[in-house]
């Protein structure tokens, strides 16, 4: 890890975090149309199974949860300084966003939603550092992308699929900036996988 | 007649298991871009410990379904599948065409090169100290 480029990312994350900011306003709008109603939901799903958008939606809730709980790691860890604390507790709360839709959504669809399990296994006795403990933040983060580009096209709904797509797209930035603490290229591919 | 036939049985399951074993025995593909690839699952899985989906570690010869303490989709206990090289291949082409029903929300990979690369890679953690051997 550069602790130059830690010392010296302050300025840039009062950016990100405006930005952050800005995508917040975008997702509650992704957020707010697959809410809209179960009509709306099932009008769309003719002839696919709503079993499986449920499915999909519980696992990726699943993980969501794990994010959150990994994050309450990372901050209680007392190895983050501000203003990478900060950061980290902004990326949980987003994650915590993505828990509520999700719940929400899969209570609209009729199904039964995940709940967070008790605990969590994570590889604490590797988290010596702040650096350990972005790395394996931006591990689960781009995980996360890997996994709702995954799920996206499998969705028989487009809502559904438009509401994973922004999700994914947070997910992105979080794994992009955590790279930029890092002292990494930020984003080294132009496309995901 | 009957052990015969039972005895005939056993031979060729016997054989079977071996040319499966053999089949895992030296899995073709990359282990080096395949490690790249797992990033991929790293939202869910993790090779030594149970995530939102199963541990790694264990997974070569395993049924699918059994990891104790894993909470698993009713059609993955019912799959009767063990995992080896050429069901982890189909499975990872397309998780839900392999196992309608799967908790698996993942459309696949569906590079093959990229399915052996990330077998190998999963082959080789298995034998390693990762998995503890």
């Amino acid at each position: 890890m550069s602790l130059l480029l830690l010392d010296n990312a302050p300025l840039a994350l009062a950016t990100r975090r405006s930005f952050l900011g800005k995508s917040g306003v975008l997702l509650s709008g992704a957020a707010i149309a697959l809410l809209a109603g179960q009509e709306a939901l099932a009008a769309t799903n003719a002839g696919k199974s709503t079993a499986d958008d449920i499915r999909i939606l519980n696992s990726a809730l699943g993980a969501e949860f794990e994010a959150i709980a990994a994050y309450q790691v990372g901050a209680e860890s007392g190895l983050l300084q501000k203003p990478v604390l900060d950061l980290a507790v902004t990326f949980q709360g987003h994650h915590k966003e993505h828990a509520d839709v999700l719940g929400k959504t899969i209570a609209k669809l009729g199904g039964k939603a995940v709940v967070a399990k008790e605990r969590y296994t994570f590889p604490t006795d590797t988290l010596k550092s702040q650096a350990d403990v972005l790395r394996f933040a931006a591990s689960l983060e781009k995980g996360a992308v890997s996994a709702y580009l995954g799920a996206v096209p499998l969705f028989g709904n487009s809502d559904l699929a438009k509401a994973a797509a922004s999700i994914l797209g947070d997910e992105a930035m979080h794994w992009a900036i955590l790279r930029n603490a890092l002292g990494e290229a930020p984003v080294p591919v132009a496309f995901m996988s | 007649m009957t052990s015969v036939r039972q005895a005939v049985f056993v031979i060729v399951l016997a054989a079977f298991a071996a040319s499966a074993y053999a089949k895992d025995a030296k899995v073709p593909g990359d282990p080096g871009n395949g490690e790249m690839i797992y990033a991929r699952c790293a939202a869910c899985h993790a090779l030594a410990y149970d995530r939102t989906g199963p541990r790694h570690c264990g997974l070569f010869g395993r049924r699918a379904g059994s990891v104790e303490g894993f909470t698993y989709s009713p059609a993955m206990k019912r799959s009767k599948i063990v995992w080896n090289a050429a069901t982890l291949d189909g499975f990872l082409r397309s998780p839900l065409t392999y196992v309608p029903g799967t908790a698996m929300g993942y459309a696949g990979v569906t590079d093959a090169k990229e399915r052996t690369d990330l077998i190998a890679y999963l082959k080789r953690a298995n034998e390693s100290p990762l998995c503890g051997k």
